[in-house]
């Protein structure tokens, strides 16, 4: 960023409020090259023979950190890269002072996490999530137990001090809450929890979460319904 | 037909022991061939409760490893000739009871008994599992405390998962007893009282111990509290919950904070 910015004179309006940034972290497949580079090119081609199309329109990172490169090669390898529809959007490792409109930006290092889809082509069609199933149990659960379940889940009981239940969609409780109770555990906020009496340890949505002390006191041994509002964990009387 | 009843808690020190003793001497007294049995292999006390410790001569384990027959291990009681213990070991450690001794142990009772009653070690490790594995009824003693009840809820969700009932898919007949109830520290606050226990639980309530010296008197004696004072608070529950293990639709008494400890009578039956 070495451009200066405008200095902003008398005549122009206030700067708008629209520019705004933010930090964000993404999923991103990294392709580790090895010396040499003309054998590795030939193997990603045989690859790409069987699944063609793979890294077309996926953010792709090129790690050179294992690479004995000159910028000029460097520009090369992204080039025969691009030539076979494979974008790069970053360099790790690469040597910062190379950087230039012609190369990605250098990403600092993140953290690896498995490619959950590497063996799948674009052709296959994107997995069908099951839809998710209800589930409703009759009982009470008791201290110790665990639930899990993804969809939503109905309690006929009570959920006792030192039992958890989990579940993806919402979770409605016909008994008194008094355990840990986690809803929308895959990121739906759209979740609710709902009891008959609110006496738990713990609350929470999509990982939104209130203990105990935090709850309203005036709801305390009430019917209560639990949801996230602008991604705060609201708690409500349930009338 | 024979019942199997485990006396249960999680929790160690809320008289397990003590109701295993009077309840079984209590069934023994209207003429029931009762059998106690002490799974708290390593830390043995029903014998000392039953006064019996020094008759003890072989063990739960001589006859689960098949070394002596059942009629040598089992040691009758002078007092009660319907009541029979059979002991836990002291030397030994609980691994060496195996899920199958077990098992045959509780064949064989079951063809000589009307009740067989096992004492359940504290915690909820093996001596705990496999003291309810074989059980047909529960009896879970609890101390209106906060942690005897969380301990007993857990205790009450493995009675539905670890046991030969439960696996079967059926669900096992649960009562609540609870033990060392004191009506005036419950009234001022400082113990749960006996809707709370029951509102957190869910179970049907069996019946009410009321706190007592008796006991501890009974326990020093060696004689179950239904043997050594009839009479007395702590052994008229007792009875009264033994009438309701065998079906019988005995009044609940709850113990009040009036100088006689049964001036209340409320209109609650056990359920």
């Amino acid at each position: 960023m070495a451009a200066a910015a405008p200095q902003p004179s008398a005549a122009t309006p206030p700067p708008s409020r629209s520019f705004k940034f933010h930090g964000r972290t993404f999923l991103a497949f990294v392709l580790k090259p090895e010396m040499p580079i003309g054998r590795w090119i030939d193997e990603a081609d045989s690859w790409l023979s069987r699944s063609p199309g793979f890294f077309s329109a996926k953010p792709v990172v090129v790690d050179v950190s294992r690479l004995l490169l000159t910028k000029g090669k460097l520009a090369k390898l992204i080039a025969d890269l691009g030539s076979r529809g494979i974008r790069v959007m970053g360099l790790l490792g690469a040597d910062p002072a190379w950087v230039d409109a012609d190369l990605p930006p250098v990403l600092t290092p993140g953290r690896a996490m498995e490619p959950e889809t590497s063996r799948e082509t674009c052709e296959a069609p994107a997995p069908v999530k099951p839809a998710s199933s209800s589930l409703v149990i009759d009982s009470h659960v008791r201290s110790g137990q665990t639930l899990f379940h993804d969809g939503d889940l109905t309690i006929i009981g009570s959920v006792s001090s030192g039992a958890e239940i989990v579940a993806t969609g919402s979770i409605h409780i016909y008994g008194a809450l008094r355990g840990r109770v986690l809803a929308g555990a895959d990121g739906n906020t759209a979740a609710h929890i709902f009891c008959r009496r609110l006496a738990g340890e713990l609350v929470a949505i999509d990982g939104y979460y209130r203990m105990a002390e935090d709850f309203p006191s005036d709801l305390l041994e009430e019917p209560a319904h639990v949801s996230l509002e602008d991604g705060v964990l609201t708690i409500k009387a349930l009338d | 037909m024979a019942q199997v009843v485990v006396v249960t808690s999680g929790k160690g020190g809320v008289g397990k022991t003590t109701t295993t003793a009077a309840l079984g001497a209590a069934l023994a007294q209207t003429g029931q061939r009762v059998a106690v049995v002490d799974f708290d292999v390593g830390l043995r006390n029903l014998d000392l409760v039953l006064g019996a410790e020094r008759r003890v001569v072989y063990d739960l384990i001589y006859v689960s490893q098949g070394n002596v027959k059942l009629s040598q291990a089992l040691i009758r009681d002078k007092r009660l000739e319907t009541l029979y213990l059979l002991a836990a070991s002291q030397t030994r450690d609980k691994d060496a009871l195996t899920d199958e001794g077990v098992a045959k142990v509780m064949g064989e009772l079951r063809e000589s008994f009307d009740w067989i009653i096992c004492d359940s070690p504290a915690g909820i490790e093996r001596g705990a599992t496999l003291a309810m594995r074989h059980a047909d009824i529960a009896v879970v003693v609890t101390n209106p405390e906060v942690s005897s009840v969380r301990d007993s809820d857990r205790i009450v969700g493995l009675l539905d998962a670890k046991t030969d009932m439960a696996a079967r898919g059926e669900r096992m007949e649960k009562h609540l007893l609870l033990t060392r109830y004191d009506p005036v520290r419950a009234g001022r606050g400082d113990m749960l009282n006996v809707d709370d226990v029951i509102d957190i639980l869910s179970l049907p309530l069996l019946g009410i111990i009321p706190e007592s010296e008796e006991v501890l008197r009974a326990s020093n004696l060696g004689a179950p509290v239904t043997i050594s004072n009839t009479k007395s608070a702590p052994a008229r529950a007792y009875s009264d919950a033994a009438q309701r293990l065998m079906g019988e639709d005995v009044p609940m008494v709850f113990p009040s904070d009036r100088s006689g400890l049964f001036g209340k009578l409320f209109g609650r039956r056990a359920a």
